[in-house]
């Protein structure tokens, strides 16, 4: 079988890869692009661990063909950090023990991200919808969504 | 794995002409949030994938001289949501799209793929009933239109002819005092596929009901139009008799299956329950106009 030849962006570094046609976006960034942040636990949609942004958009990383990432701009739980320097809700997630098992948690971070992008105000009723599709196996969600909130906050107290 | 063959063609033309060329062996690829579901089940075993995404046509939301929209059958919920003047011209039927799954599903999911799925539970679909939305569809033999309620035939089913692609949703002009809702049974508060699904639109005048459309999922093979409910409230000032003749009319439509979900008797009565709560909110955004 013939593989297909992907350009694209992922982390803002520019990639190239090949894959299988029937592939999806979670293979290649666990696979070829060695990026295995990013979860796979359902595989259909349903969990939100594989969760990655495309051009900033919220997306399933198993619903999604890796040959579609062809000129986008993909960004993963790996690209969140600025260096050694975590992304707020990384730190708030830790101080406040928003995380037990983990396997959840790079796909909470990454959708807890796009909603403060969205709305940097959120009540609890909304961060508790912006997350419904992350599921927490541990059942965790209470402190999860108490760092949201609390990030929200010190991100608007420091803009 | 089996060899699949992806193509992702620029114009419809070339979609159109590989899909008939594939002779059922080709699956259309908008969202995907099905179709690689049913990939991975192995439900599907597509020989070719056509993306729609790189078709302009297919991704771009317009409004048309007339005063109403056009919607690309491959536009994502999220996009729909983002428009400044769609949402305002009709919250119900967007209330419906972004009742499909998670954020992350409304980053792909489209009103195209929830139509073409087949599902008599996909929620956009009573909505665009409601609306009289009309849906353009090319295939070998060109371009055709026809109401929404047109297009499923049952459970994973549709009308379309083989080679036909769903390329827009074309929603008519809004007149002034008009509104639409849609509300839908599920026994969570998300995530969740419809036990019945209602969408309403109503234009009032002076608080009688001008035009009125209702559209009914999850309780028959297919997404139902209850015309029987429209017309009676047509005339009325939605008075409770005049609530309660349409909520039986939409009980009579059900013909549902006793599932998991729910049971006969429940959801005819919950359809009836639903047209009224959702008449109401589309009343009341009606009157806000």
């Amino acid at each position: 079988m013939s593989k297909l030849h992907v350009t694209t962006s992922v982390n803002g570094e520019p990639v190239e890869f090949l894959t299988d046609p029937g592939a999806s976006m979670l293979d290649a960034l666990r696979g070829p692009l060695g990026l295995t942040g990013t979860k796979e636990g359902c595989g259909t949609g349903d969990c939100g661990a594989c969760s990655i942004t495309v051009d900033g958009r919220l997306v399933c990383a198993c619903l999604m063909l890796a040959v579609e990432a062809e000129g986008h701009e993909i960004a993963t739980i790996e690209g969140m950090a600025d260096g050694e320097t975590l992304h707020p809700l990384q730190r708030k997630f830790l101080e406040m023990a928003a995380l037990q098992c983990g396997i959840c948690t790079p796909g909470m971070l990454i959708s807890a991200r796009a909603l403060l992008q969205k709305n940097p105000d959120p009540s609890e009723e909304e961060v508790r919808f912006g997350l419904a599709g992350n599921l927490c196996r541990c059942t965790g969600y209470d402190k999860i969504v108490r760092a949201v909130m609390e990030t929200a906050a010190e991100m608007r107290g420091a803009a | 794995m089996t060899d699949i063959r992806y193509l992702a063609p620029r114009t419809l033309d070339e979609a159109v002409g590989a899909f008939a060329a594939a002779a059922g062996a080709a699956r259309i690829l908008a969202g995907g949030t099905d179709l690689l579901v049913q990939m991975r089940a192995g439900v599907a075993k597509p020989g070719t994938i056509i993306d729609i995404k790189k078709i302009p046509e297919l991704t771009t939301i317009e409004q048309t001289a007339e005063g109403g929209f056009r919607i690309g059958a491959a536009v994502p919920g999220v996009v729909l949501a983002d428009h400044p003047a769609f949402g305002k011209a009709w919250p119900g039927v967007l209330e419906a799209i972004n009742l499909i799954g998670s954020k992350q599903v409304q980053g792909r999911a489209s009103p195209g793929g929830n139509l073409c799925n087949g599902s008599p539970a996909g929620d956009s679909v009573p909505a665009m009933i409601a609306a009289g939305a009309v849906v353009t569809v090319q295939g070998p033999n060109g371009r055709r239109s026809m109401p929404v309620e047109a297009v499923p035939a049952g459970p994973g089913r549709t009308n379309l002819t083989p080679g036909e692609i769903v390329v827009s949703f074309t929603l008519p002009p809004r007149p002034n005092g008009s509104g639409d809702a849609y509300l839908r049974m599920i026994p969570r508060t998300e995530m969740d596929i419809a036990v019945v699904g209602m969408g309403v639109s109503l234009t009032l005048e002076g608080g009688v009901v001008k035009a009125a459309r209702v559209g009914l999922g999850a309780v028959a093979p297919t997404v139902l139009l209850v015309e029987d409910a429209g017309r009676a409230l047509v005339g009325t000032r939605l008075e409770d008799a005049a609530l309660e003749a349409a909520a039986a009319a939409c009980r009579a439509a059900c013909k549902p299956i006793n599932d998991k979900r729910g049971t006969i008797a429940y959801r005819i009565k919950v359809a009836g329950v639903l047209l009224k709560r959702t008449a109401a909110i589309a009343a009341q955004r009606a009157g806000g106009n």
